[in-house]
């Protein structure tokens, strides 16, 4: 006899995993009514490249905090990571160069920040603060506190497109895949989960959860070391004052997309979702001309209400779950 | 019956699914020491709890001096003259001696925190009880039987006419339980009224004016201590009904699966030695505290031992990670569910394939209709309730949440299967169906370890037991010899026994 049912389709389940999509689509409908200019190929085009980086910063994120850590330092060493990328590129041309150094420096920051989290036991959050002040300090000390201009040909990556594609929304697919992939389909996806789901219990099943974190840590590398590249070719100079804040973009549209701050539950899709929710509601308020303070209030609201709404979420599905082993 | 200082009358208390107290009825005098006695879960903490205003009781009073009280939390119970000591003491570390005497109740004046009258009242209270502490002494720099005493101190310094000290013995040294012995005299001759919980016979019948036994959340008998004796007092503890019902199957016992020789964790366990067999159920109790979950801890690799050897059929393995463990084909289901068997927010498919993920990966790549078609057979074959596998494990009842867990050792074909309280938690049908389990995983020729506290079902389903106390094996019992007298008298190190009863 197998106990096992058919899952139920109630509407309650399906308002839970996939509320996070109706809200982009109610949102584009609004926006489109609001404003016609919205919802034409160069406006959406334009969003994706505006938010192709903090996307990118939000899959790091998304692996990081469904693992029970997250990064403080993205933004600077997305900066560090570019700078020295541009600046190895301006010196000798090679564009294969300037990704290695970009990927390298961040994995290697990332890398400090693993080490510091999983032999040291710091708190990531204090360990990718630490890490946020050195990388930013790095950028400034090596240019001096001077941008780079000039930066050639460099700008085709962020600015580019092929045949009507711009090339940011490739990466950006890119990364949605690799990420998907890795939280669907790997050991180590399955690893991240259970260790913010339950440390004590990932270890007992014989999971090695030092390594993992480190492992989580090089992947959040790797993604910040190629959004550093699109930056600053985005921007066309090398910022050692660039991407400020853009971490806690990326945490905005990790959590917007139903990442849980407690761990061990989390989606690539909700992710993109998430970043998208931010990119176009950024979007139509200038386009509505709103007063660009009024805007980060806004912001502000909308993160406290996400959360807001996932906590009330889990709430009542504990209280559900109380009510049935009552009656049971 | 006036005379008494504290009266329980008829005081029940039910969780969910258990009936914890049912309608307890005691008395202690002033002056005297009751001592409270029982299996683990018979209800003494519960009732304790509900004295010191923790819990509420459903129904039933309390009476202080022959007056009817309402203890509405335990800083009420503190200004009605009731003090508790607690098993595990609860301190501050980085407050000073002073500081913990008077936490929670500073002297203030003029909104600030009168620090003179505290070192005043410290010092005058320490002089009094002949204690030498600094009152800035920091509670961390000082040894357990140091704050034990200042524990102590504090329920005196609040005047308590009735102080109840639970376990207060099972952390510290011979030497400082006479001086804790000679504290409880003094105590007693001021007046105090003494309710002291112990599993230790020895000590029962040094301190004790009345002895009450629990069972079952009913009090079982209660009487002057002259009137017991060691052995009434175990039968009386121990007397649960039995029930002949269980599936315990005949199986053919083969050769050794795991032999342990002299393991040893300072302070913890130590020259553990014992064997079990394929086909067979050994069964491992104890009292809390008894060092049986630690031990095989340490075998699963989870904790570190210092000392000894883990042989698996004739080899000798290293174990210092549940990688080895998993390698040397050992689980281990552990006592406490939640917080080491189940990742709660993940569903079912992903708990049970957890441990043995790397049976579904090929090229990296990791296959999921191969991992559901597993996952899916395992738990159709323990029956697991509940709506589809991506159900979050959290939604389902402890019994399945339990078979969740079984299932995914069960998933690594384990030949030493260790179950730390199976049953714990669970409802009676659910039990029946993983003793049935058992039965059948001891038929594939594993070797099974069952850890319970429930006398009853490690007579009902083992062949062997090892009894364990203060971190030793006091004793090994074969299936004829089974008695939860004979069981209990070992676990409370009442008669060692080393003789070996294969």
């Amino acid at each position: 006899m197998n106990a096992i049912g058919k899952s139920r389709f109630t509407w309650s389940s399906i308002s839970r995993s996939y509320g996070i999509y109706f809200v982009l689509v109610a949102m584009i409908i609004l926006s489109s009514v609001i404003n016609p200019n919205f919802f034409s190929g160069e406006n959406i085009s334009n969003v994706t490249r505006q938010i192709s980086v903090t996307t990118i910063l939000a899959f790091g994120e998304t692996i990081l905090i469904i693992c029970g850590l997250l990064d403080l330092s993205s933004g600077s060493v997305l900066a560090l990571a570019g700078l020295l990328s541009v600046a190895s590129y301006q010196a000798t041309g090679s564009m294969a160069l300037a990704f290695a150094v970009a990927i390298g420096v961040s994995m290697f920051c990332n890398y400090l920040n693993a080490i510091m989290v999983a032999s040291f036991n710091t708190p990531a959050f204090i360990a990718t603060l630490a890490m946020q002040a050195m990388a930013r300090g790095c950028a400034l000390l090596f240019s001096n506190g001077q941008n780079i201009y000039q930066i050639g040909n460099y700008t085709k990556v962020g600015q580019g497109s092929v045949g009507f594609i711009p090339i940011p929304l490739l990466f950006l697919v890119g990364f949605f895949l690799a990420t998907w992939y890795i939280l669907n389909n790997t050991r180590f996806g399955r690893a991240l989960y259970a260790i913010g789901g339950n440390q004590e219990a990932a270890k007992a099943s014989g999971i090695n959860v030092n390594r993992t974190k480190i492992i989580a840590f090089l992947v959040n590398g790797l993604f910040v070391g190629i959004a550093g590249v699109l930056f600053m070719s985005r921007v066309n100079a090398g910022l050692p004052n660039g991407a400020i804040n853009y971490e806690f973009q990326g945490l905005t549209s990790s959590i917007i997309g139903g990442t849980s701050f407690t761990g061990g539950i989390g989606t690539a899709g909700g992710t993109v979702v998430g970043s998208f929710i931010v990119g176009f509601l950024n979007n139509i308020l200038n386009l509505a001309n709103v007063n660009s303070y009024l805007q980060q209030i806004i912001r502000g609201a909308i993160i406290a209400l996400a959360v807001i709404y996932d906590i009330w979420i889990k709430g009542r599905r504990t209280r559900s779950l109380v009510k049935s082993a009552a009656a049971r | 019956m006036d005379s008494y200082k504290l009266q329980v009358h008829h005081i029940s208390k039910s969780f969910p699914g258990v009936l914890a107290l049912d309608d307890i009825s005691l008395a202690a005098q002033s002056g005297s020491v009751l001592v409270l006695c029982g299996e683990n879960g018979a209800g003494k903490s519960t009732l304790m709890k509900i004295i010191d205003g923790i819990y509420q009781p459903d129904k039933g009073e309390i009476l202080i001096d022959g007056k009817k009280v309402h203890v509405r939390s335990p800083i009420h119970a503190r200004k009605l003259g009731i003090s508790m000591i607690f098993q595990e003491l609860n301190y501050i570390p980085e407050l000073t001696v002073e500081e913990n005497l008077f936490c929670g109740r500073l002297p203030v004046r003029a909104g600030r925190v009168d620090w003179k009258t505290v070192r005043k009242r410290t010092v005058e209270l320490l002089e009094r009880e002949n204690l030498h502490y600094l009152p800035t002494m920091r509670m961390k720099d000082l040894t357990v039987s140091d704050i034990q005493m200042l524990e102590i101190l504090k329920a005196i310094s609040i005047e308590a006419g009735i102080i109840i000290m639970d376990e207060p013995t099972s952390a510290i040294t011979q030497r400082e339980i006479e001086r804790l012995f000679s504290k409880i005299a003094e105590l007693k001759a001021r007046g105090t009224c003494i309710i002291y919980i112990s599993h230790k016979m020895d000590e029962i019948f040094r301190i004790a004016d009345d002895i009450a036994i629990l069972r079952d959340g009913k009090v079982v008998e209660s009487r002057p201590r002259e009137e017991l004796d060691i052995d009434k007092v175990i039968s009386l503890m121990v007397g649960r009904k039995l029930d002949s019902n269980f599936p315990k199957r005949k199986i053919e016992i083969g050769e050794e699966a795991l032999r342990v020789e002299k393991l040893t964790a300072p302070g913890v366990f130590r020259d553990i030695g014992f064997h079990v067999r394929t086909g067979e159920i050994v069964g491992f109790a104890g009292l809390m505290g008894a060092g049986r979950t630690e031990v095989m801890r340490a075998i699963f690799g989870l904790d570190r031992f210092t000392s000894g050897e883990i042989i698996i059929r004739g080899k000798r393995v290293r174990i210092s990670s549940v990688k080895d463990s998993k390698a040397a084909k050992i689980a281990m289901l552990s006592e406490d569910r939640r917080r080491y068997g189940l990742i709660s927010v993940r569903s079912v498919r992903e708990n049970v394939s957890l441990s043995n993920l790397r049976q579904f990966i090929y090229g990296g790549r990791l296959h999921g209709a191969k991992e559901t078609k597993f996952v899916s057979d395992i738990c159709a074959r323990l029956d697991v309730k509940t709506p589809s596998l991506s159900t979050a494990v959290e939604a389902l009842s402890g019994g399945n949440q339990q078979k969740v867990v079984l299932g995914k050792w069960m998933l690594s074909e384990p030949d030493v299967l260790i179950m730390d309280e199976p049953t714990r938690g669970i409802d009676v049908g659910a039990k029946y169906e993983i003793y049935k389990l058992m039965g059948d995983l001891a038929a594939e020729k594993r070797a099974l370890i069952m850890v319970s506290s429930e006398l009853p079902e490690l007579i009902g389903m083992c062949d062997r037991i090892y009894v364990m106390c203060k971190g030793e094996i006091s004793g090994e019992l074969a299936r004829h010899e089974f008695t939860q007298e004979a069981i209990m008298r070992l676990a409370m190190g009442f008669e060692k026994r080393t003789e070996e009863a294969s």
